[in-house]
């Protein structure tokens, strides 16, 4: 099973997420995750969207989001180099005695910590999919309350379209 | 030609009258629109959240409209009339229970990619999302088995929307389209200034085919020993029929119809082969799996088609002529895609196309084999045999009606021993599988053509999901001829239960079913029933010498199969020849 990442421009309409999600599910395509937003034209947005899957399923899947009347374009982002960004927040148990060390991870991360409670903080992180993954990993230890993940978004590098 | 230039003439009037730039009310301007859509009829059902529509339609002399006695049976209808006429069917429901009760009809139309515009009311837009009375998320309950759908928000938008729709229902891979219109949208007053161009940057379907995928088919069929060809719905739809016949008298390559192709190439040319899959002719089957090129032309290699898929065709080489690349590759690996419209795509061909000259073996070895193995079955003349009806019903029609079916072994003997020469004279539900759609189908049908007569073939089990539509066929003096073929069971369960659950018969006894002449009479159309040769003769051709609707029920054997039989999972060349082996 292959990570496919791909773009998919459609029209800002009402109730498109839910065509497009709703074929993923219907047609048994893996969502791993979906984010949406604005695009670089006003009524158009764009969603990221990671998918496991052989190249057959992503030929169906690309075929199939072609379908909707509401996608403009569908673009296999991974086949070509690109930038794909997540940004995680992470509240973690951090008593007085253990903050040292977590800014030290935060650093090496060139993470942010964004909130200090009394008795937790909160460490913003952005980065590709495996940097996150490692910082949850390091952070685990002391107790992660609560984590929260926008999803991969991503562009094609340079040239690439 | 008086007549007609007048009838132009009044046609022209008409457009002129409904183009006016006006300010009308929302229902004004979707009856305008269908108007200008060239729509003749439509099939509906009242109620709350449509009531301004309804009151648009009084007093309206242009609009014509046929109601119902169940939502189910006005969308069936659109869809019969669709697929008889090639036109947009359309139907209007209230909103809630009246939108719901057209969700089977609109997956019916969708698997079989039949064009249909559906009209749903919804509750005032302020209260969408409250649970408020009859109110359901019809846009988002049939987002899976719509082609497109549309929330209207503004009646400004509803004359874009409404010619979008229809642009959409009947192009490309065609399919219903469903406009939900919250009821102050069409309450709502506003100036109509009618549509006529779109532009949809999300949609343009691929009309032109590849030309370099069309030499490759060219040169495969000079290589090929064992050419075939295997026509789908996709034929009749892109009205590529003529092309098709062309292309087969070029080649002279042999052919085999799908359920849903069957009209789409004359059954009385010596090429043709049957129809293939689960109940299709053995030599449809056997040359699938002997062929070394299989031409696909708009079928969508559904299971019942090619069976097991792993043994599917092993030999060939795989060339797939489709509207929607989307089915190009989903179930059968293809070495010649080939996108485009049907029609397009065989006209180029054409030019192209020589007799396929190799194959001169194969022509002879499949005509053989079909001599050999025609569909047959044991007849008797104690009782009457299913297969025996179709057959009088094709003779006694000259195999020029329209036949609709509902779904079960009636059907598939319909398909089997009703020979169609002619596209858009076969109604039946393919992909969905839909009981109940027989009959109301069938109403459609005859509504698109008054001239031709319309032979609605059921079991006794679907006519009873439907039957309340004869009292549409008494009062507008519809003139369906009904079939019933009565077996007291639903046989296609019985089959599957005697052959693959070992006679464990359940629940498939149809006791308690109406007396179907005194059914037919309550509401005031002709009954009649047989259960031997020479009555069924006579009764049948009473009822269709007969100048209004009739229903004619056949009482038949209880326990025939149909055969040939591919069971689920086995490769098409595994077959049950049945008793007349």
């Amino acid at each position: 099973m292959k990570k496919h990442t791909i773009a998919v421009i459609v029209n800002d309409q009402p109730g498109v997420l839910q065509r497009v999600s709703g074929l993923f599910g219907r047609r048994g395509f893996n969502i791993e995750s979906i984010t949406v937003g604005s695009s670089e034209e006003a009524g158009l947005s764009r969603m990221v969207i990671v998918t496991s899957g052989d190249d057959h399923t992503l030929e169906q899947v690309t075929k199939q989001l072609y379908k909707l009347i509401d996608v403009i374009k569908v673009i296999d982002l991974s086949s070509n180099p690109m930038v794909a960004r997540e940004l995680a927040l992470i509240k973690v148990n951090a008593e007085p005695a253990a903050r040292p060390e977590i800014l030290g991870v935060v650093e090496t991360f060139r993470a942010a910590v964004v909130d200090i409670g009394t008795h937790s903080l909160i460490v913003q992180v952005v980065g590709d999919t495996e940097k996150i993954d490692a910082m949850v990993e390091l952070l685990k230890p002391y107790g992660i309350r609560e984590l929260s993940r926008t999803g991969v978004t991503a562009l094609n590098r340079g040239s690439a379209k | 030609m008086v007549t007609q230039d007048a009838t132009m003439k009044s046609k022209e009037e008409l457009k002129e009258r409904l183009s006016k730039h006006e300010v009308i009310s929302g229902s004004e301007i979707l009856l305008r629109s269908l108007l200008l859509e060239d729509v003749d009829c439509v099939f509906g059902y009242p109620g709350g959240a449509v009531l301004y529509i309804y009151d648009a339609m009084h007093g309206n002399p242009d609009f014509n409209h046929l109601l119902t006695r169940h939502e189910q049976g006005a969308i069936h209808a659109a869809d019969g009339y669709a697929r008889a006429s090639g036109k947009v069917g359309v139907c209007i429901a209230t909103s809630g229970p009246g939108a719901t009760n057209l969700v089977t009809g609109i997956a019916t139309a969708y698997m079989d990619s039949v064009p249909m515009v559906v009209i749903t009311g919804n509750v005032i837009s302020s209260l969408i999302g409250s649970d408020a009375f009859q109110e359901a998320d019809i846009t988002g309950i049939t987002m899976p088995i719509t082609k497109h759908s549309y929330l209207v928000r503004d009646v400004v938008d509803l004359p874009r929307i409404i010619h979008e729709a229809f642009h959409i229902a009947n192009t490309g891979r065609k399919g219903p389209v469903l406009i939900d219109i919250p009821k102050d949208v069409s309450a709502a007053k506003t100036l109509f200034k009618p549509v006529t161009e779109v532009s949809i940057r999300g949609y343009n379907p691929t009309v032109s085919p590849n030309k370099l995928q069309v030499d490759k088919l060219i040169k495969a069929i000079e290589q090929a020993e064992r050419p075939l060809i295997l026509a789908g719905g996709g034929v009749v739809y892109s009205g590529g029929h003529e092309e098709l016949l062309e292309f087969v008298t070029k080649t002279q390559i042999p052919i085999t119809t799908t359920l849903l192709g069957l009209g789409a190439f004359p059954s009385g040319n010596d090429l043709w082969l049957g129809m293939p899959g689960m109940h299709g002719t053995y030599t449809a089957n056997k040359s699938i799996q002997s062929a070394d090129l299989l031409i696909n032309i708009g079928a969508r290699f559904d299971d019942r088609v090619t069976g097991k898929l792993a043994g599917f065709a092993p030999l060939a080489k795989i060339v797939h002529i489709d509207i929607d690349p989307a089915e190009i590759g989903k179930n059968v690996p293809t070495d010649i895609p080939i996108v485009g419209d049907v029609k397009t795509v065989l006209q180029l061909v054409n030019q192209q196309a020589k007799r396929a000259d190799k194959a001169d073996e194969w022509r002879a070895q499949l005509k053989a084999s079909s001599e050999q193995y025609p569909f047959s079955y044991t007849d008797s003349e104690d009782e009457l045999k299913p297969q025996w009806v179709v057959e009088l019903i094709y003779e006694t029609t000259n195999g020029d009606a329209i036949v609709t079916t509902d779904v079960g072994q009636h059907q598939m003997w319909a398909a089997q021993y009703y020979k169609f020469n002619k596209p858009r004279s076969w109604v039946t539900s393919g992909g969905l599988g839909t009981m109940g759609f027989g009959f109301p189908s069938a109403i459609g049908a005859q509504m698109a053509n008054p001239d031709r007569v319309v032979v609605s073939i059921n079991g006794d089990g679907g006519m009873q999901m439907c039957a309340q539509e004869l009292a549409i066929c008494a009062i507008n003096n519809i003139p369906v001829k009904v079939v019933i073929i009565n077996n007291q069971v639903l046989g296609m369960v019985r089959q599957w239960q005697e052959l693959i659950h070992e006679n464990r018969f359940s629940h498939i006894d149809l006791a308690g079913s109406p007396d179907f002449v005194k059914l037919a009479e309550a509401y005031g159309v002709k009954g009649f029933r047989a259960a031997n040769k020479e009555d069924a003769r006579a009764v049948w051709e009473e009822a269709l010498r007969h100048p209004g609707p009739a229903v004619v029920e056949f009482v038949v054997r209880k326990n025939e199969n149909v055969y040939p039989m591919v069971a689920q999972g086995s490769t098409i060349d595994q077959m049950i020849m049945g008793d007349a082996e």
